[in-house]
């Protein structure tokens, strides 16, 4: 029977079509999965405590309070007093009206942030009035809080996660909080620690049915570790207050073992402003200051060396030995070759110790030319390529590695960027000799100025800078901060370099002895970076003691004038006070304090 | 000609899928009920859906065994009277019925609530395989038509008059049993095509639909005339002239109607001039082809009415979700939405028994009667969602075997009626709660909570059974 047939064909085909549907949505479509795990499970978060910050003494520079988030469910809400409410967060009429009239005609289960972050006093006065506002509760967050006003930079600060970092990380959740700069981003995993969390089953109206599989899922709260930092709070606090009212940035690095003992940009802003409820507004402020005050220029702002820079350029000589400690040379006033390059006057001739002491433009004019004319290689391209790749060793033009995030890399002009801008053998030696005094297409950053000092401190090699000495209990960081990177300069040449850095701070016509400090043999170098924009920056590096280095410092201020008169002082005076405790010379501090180059 | 009680075993295939239909229900009943934490084993808590089903499950069984008992003899004599009580039934509950949800379906006879459109389902397959078995009776008299559908329609439109839109629409299913007794199944295809047209009409402008039944007569008329070129030309004639009409009226009278209206209005033209010309010169024509082309026409002229005033919102409203004309998760589209939900995140094998999250925290509503369906998808996954079709499948299947192999037409049609109200309940249900259907309201045979529809799937199938028992 044809009708027989039909009808089973029928009942067939409609069971065929429904078996695809099913087969689609339960198979091939992974989309109503996701919906059904947003609908049926409520996730509790439990907040760990953020990693305490300590210095190298142990003396906190960022820990924790408590702040609670005001939460309402609009489920709940009774009627509430505007007014009372007013009083007790200390909020205008104007402002709790705009938060209920976002809340619209909503009467979800759903609870949403009525307030972030309020004190512990504010909220002990909604405490006691609880009862009269129903619909609302709290949540315990931590705030952090810094009871020292230093290290805004180094340490930076926390906010909450947007989109971009929820995307990126699939750990953050809406309303988590992030390091985003300094420290507390480069360490972001230790600090935070690890959130816990209690799964719910909820019901179609948002209500909480039971805990899921009995909590089987569910995970404590780890506290975020605790970081001793290689800063020395009371270092730092001194340099900040030598840097009030300048531009620039002072870095002090231990020798020995590569740990940052202060990193200071000016101006810099009170790490306390960007916590708490008015995080937002003084962000703003922050953001809108023209002289950047969440710039960390110390490392990312790089700059011409200047004269500093000598220190290289003799260590490469003597290495290629292109140039020997004996070799002299006679200083008319300038160096006369191609445009030529005016020196200063002093004394004539001048060694290889002494071309350091008085800073010598025309000594160092003739070593960078014989260092490139050297016949060993086939053509200055060449050897501008070798001597490029020396420069590096010194940690020039790349990033050091320091842990602390946006390290900028700096410049070393290359063959290529003169090919690019003479042309391809259309320039010589002499068209870049500014080179030879750290000028032209070159730029370091202060924090690769003080590690160049530290490598000439230790004769040799350096450890990459870090400004966390130990993580949680203990533990090391990352194991390439404790190897030691060699510049491949023979140990015998920085003796010469040494004795004229300290030449320079003792000698009768050393630039530096504005650095000099009694008892402590300094070793430093001044320099001038030109500015064509206005005066020039001040340029310092220095280590001391000579022998026994402990300290070694990079200063940078930005439209002052020579090394010698503003960065040296400064460098000495952090240098003072870090060996000895305390500064004797109580006129040049004055002097320093006084000094305004910028409005503040 | 005796009435003495009498028992043969029924058919083994069909008992043993029931029985493990009703089993799947009922541990699906138990699933919305409990989960994987709290489940305690209190089968028999009458103040839970799953324990009074299990009641109801016996009382099924209980009934069974007395079909079973029960002479076949006494269906045939006593159908058309059971037919009768049914009537009588739906009108009482007209009168004194318990209003649920909109719809007053519900009778209250002292502890016990039931739905006499469930008995009306029953009767009326009695009434109609009665009918249709009498000795000599073709549907090919207007009379003979007349009784069959005032048998069906009476029942449906006292359920309507309920409101109870569901199970009215199931009594259109009896046209599968008229099909099978010799309808035509022109009938089927009208119908099939009159829901198509209903569906296009809502989706698409009106001018691309009548352009479409145009083309389609088109296609009818080259066809049915074996090709014929005259006819082609004379139809390309039509059109063409009747579009340059248009064109020059559009020109001349400055008119801004549209080009695909005009181009739509030449097709139509070309059909009906062909008519027209076929009448007037007396032309042979297939009349069918000017009914289809008018009625259809006329159809989806209709469909904007019956759609604003037959239909009530909160059908429009469905019929809408379930075309994805409006989007609306929240009020009329939120039960279809959930429920894809539930039986989409079921995956392969699903979430395990008593594991669903969204059937267990109420996502779905009517969760263990008309979205039952959405527990198997959930818990079960794919695996349970095709074992639950295939079941169905091989029991239609088999019960149309069965029917086919009947001595007598009454026990035959009757087979059929079961078939054709079991299929029409389990393929909406299902296609309902996958959005492949408006939501309506009726149950999955043997599946779904609720004593009255299990108790009267059961006596349904088990008539059948008991006259198939005899036949052998």
């Amino acid at each position: 029977m044809t009708a027989q047939r039909n009808i089973m064909l029928i009942i067939v085909t409609v069971a065929c079509i429904l078996l695809i549907r099913l087969f689609s949505i339960q198979i091939i479509d992974e989309s109503y999965k996701i919906t059904a795990v947003n609908n049926a499970f409520r996730y509790d978060v439990e907040y760990p405590a953020r990693g305490i910050i300590y210095d190298r003494n142990g003396k906190i520079l960022v820990e924790n309070i408590t702040a609670y988030d005001i939460m309402i469910t609009p489920r709940d809400l009774g009627n509430v007093d505007t007014a009372e409410l007013c009083t007790v967060f200390q909020l205008s009429t104007e402002e709790v009206r705009n938060i209920f009239r976002g809340l619209g005609k909503n009467r979800d289960y759903r609870a949403f942030t009525f307030l972030k972050q309020i004190t512990p006093e504010k909220y002990a006065l909604f405490r006691e009035r609880a009862d009269r506002f129903q619909g609302f509760y709290s949540v315990v967050r931590t705030m952090r809080t810094y009871p020292r006003d230093i290290g805004g930079n180094v340490l930076g600060y926390i906010q909450e996660v947007d989109t971009s970092v929820i995307n990126r990380d699939s750990y953050y959740r809406s309303g988590d909080y992030v390091g985003v700069s300094g420290i507390e981003e480069s360490y972001e995993t230790v600090l935070r620690g690890k959130k816990g969390i209690s799964i719910y089953l909820r019901d179609s109206r948002n209500r909480i049915v039971e805990p899921y599989e009995n909590g089987r899922f569910d995970t404590a709260a780890v506290p975020g570790r605790d970081i001793i930092s290689s800063i020395d709070g009371d270092l730092q606090e001194y340099v900040q207050t030598l840097m009030r009212n300048k531009l620039g940035s002072v870095v002090a690095i231990e020798p020995s073992t590569g740990e940052v003992l202060a990193l200071v940009s000016s101006p810099t802003f009170n790490p306390a402003m960007l916590s708490g409820p008015d995080r937002q507004q003084n962000y703003s402020v922050m953001v809108a200051d023209p002289t950047k005050p969440m710039f960390n220029r110390a490392i990312m702002s790089p700059q011409p060396p200047g004269s500093t820079f000598k220190l290289v350029n003799g260590l490469i000589g003597l290495d290629e030995g292109t140039l020997t400690p004996a070799t002299t040379c006679y200083c008319g006033g300038h160096y006369p070759y191609g445009r030529g390059v005016a020196c200063h006057g002093h004394s004539s001739p001048v060694n290889f110790v002494r071309s350091i002491m008085v800073s010598c433009n025309t000594y160092y004019c003739y070593a960078f030319r014989n260092i490139l004319e050297n016949k060993k290689y086939l053509s200055p391209d060449s050897a501008l390529t070798v001597w490029r790749d020396k420069v590096l060793r010194f940690g020039f033009a790349r990033q050091l590695g320091i842990d602390l995030p946006n390290e900028k890399t700096g410049i070393v002009a290359s063959k290529n960027l003169y090919d690019k801008y003479y042309g391809i053998n259309r320039w010589n030696p002499l068209s870049i000799i500014s080179l030879a005094i750290g000028q032209g297409e070159i730029g370091a950053t202060t924090l690769q100025m003080a590690n160049m000092a530290a490598l000439i401190a230790n004769r040799g090699f350096y450890y990459i800078p870090h400004i966390v000495k130990t993580v949680g209990a203990g533990e090391n960081i990352a194991p390439e901060y404790y190897d030691r990177q060699y510049s491949g300069i023979d140990e015998k040449y920085f003796e010469y370099t040494v004795e004229g850095m300290h030449m320079a701070t003792t000698g009768a016509e050393g630039t530096a002895w504005r650095a000099r400090v009694p008892d402590i043999e300094v070793c430093g170098k001044t320099g001038t970076a030109q500015n064509p924009h206005g005066r020039n920056h001040s340029v310092f590096v220095c280590f001391a003691p000579k022998n026994d280095p402990k300290i070694a410092i990079a200063a940078f201020v930005e439209n002052s004038g020579a090394g010698g008169s503003y960065a040296a002082p400064i460098a000495s005076l952090v240098l003072e006070k870090y060996l000895k405790g305390k500064v004797t010379r109580t006129d040049l501090e004055q002097y320093i304090l006084n000094m305004k180059l910028v409005e503040q | 000609m005796s009435d003495k009680i009498e028992f043969k075993a029924p058919d083994l295939t069909v008992v043993l899928i029931y029985m493990a239909l009703v089993a799947i229900g009922w541990m699906s009943i138990y699933s919305t009920q409990n989960d994987s934490a709290t489940a305690i084993f209190d089968f028999y808590n009458l103040s839970k859906k799953h324990g009074t089903q299990l009641l109801w499950a016996m009382i099924a069984l209980l009934t069974a065994v007395a079909v079973m008992i029960i002479s076949k003899r006494f269906y045939p004599v006593f159908a058309n009277h059971m037919y009768v009580a049914a009537i009588f039934l739906l009108l009482l509950t007209l009168v004194i019925g318990t209003e649920i949800k909109s719809s007053k379906s519900w009778l209250n006879i002292g502890i016990i609530r039931f739905q006499p459109s469930e008995l009306a389902k029953l009767a009326t397959s009695l009434a109609l395989a009665r009918l249709l078995g009498l000795h000599e009776f073709k549907l090919n008299s207007l009379l003979n038509w007349l009784k069959t559908i005032a048998i069906i329609v009476l029942p449906m439109g006292l359920i309507l008059l309920q409101k109870d839109w569901g199970s009215a629409l199931v009594f259109v299913s009896f046209f599968f049993v008229l099909y099978r007794q010799g309808m035509s199944g022109w009938v089927l295809t009208f119908m099939a095509f009159t829901i198509a047209l209903f569906i296009f009409s809502l989706l698409f402008p009106l001018i691309w639909i009548i352009s479409g039944i145009a083309l389609a007569s088109i296609l009818l008329i080259w066809m049915t005339y074996h090709r014929n070129k005259q006819m082609l030309i004379r139809i390309s004639a039509f059109g063409a002239a009747s579009f340059a009409a248009g064109i020059i009226y559009k020109y001349a009278a400055g008119s801004d109607i549209e080009y695909d209206k005009l181009i739509a209005a030449a097709v139509g033209a070309a059909v009906v001039g062909n008519i027209v010309f076929c009448l007037l010169w007396r032309k042979k024509v297939k009349r069918f082809v000017a009914i289809f082309f008018f009625c259809s026409t006329a159809l989806v002229y209709s469909v904007d009415y019956v759609y604003d005033n037959v239909l009530q919102p909160h059908h429009r409203s469905r019929i809408e979700d379930m075309l994805g004309i409006k989007e609306d998760k929240k009020n009329a589209g939120y039960n279809v939405y959930q429920s894809k939900i539930a039986i989409g995140s079921g995956g392969l094998t699903g979430k395990g028994f008593l594991h669903g999250t969204q059937t267990k925290l109420n996502f779905v509503p009517e969760q263990s009667t008309d979205f039952i369906f959405c527990t198997i998808g959930e818990e079960w996954g794919f695996a349970g969602s095709f074992t639950v079709v295939a079941l169905f499948v091989t029991l239609f299947i088999r019960l149309i075997v069965l029917a086919e192999r009947q001595k007598t037409p009454f026990s035959k049609i009757y087979g059929y009626c079961v078939v054709s109200i079991m299929f029409f309940h389990f393929a909406i249900n299902i296609a309902m709660t996958i959005g492949l259907a408006p939501v309506i309201g009726i149950p999955l045979p043997f599946i779904s909570a609720g004593g009255s529809s299990l108790w009267s799937f059961t006596v349904l199938l088990f008539i059948f059974l008991k006259l198939d028992s005899t036949n052998k």
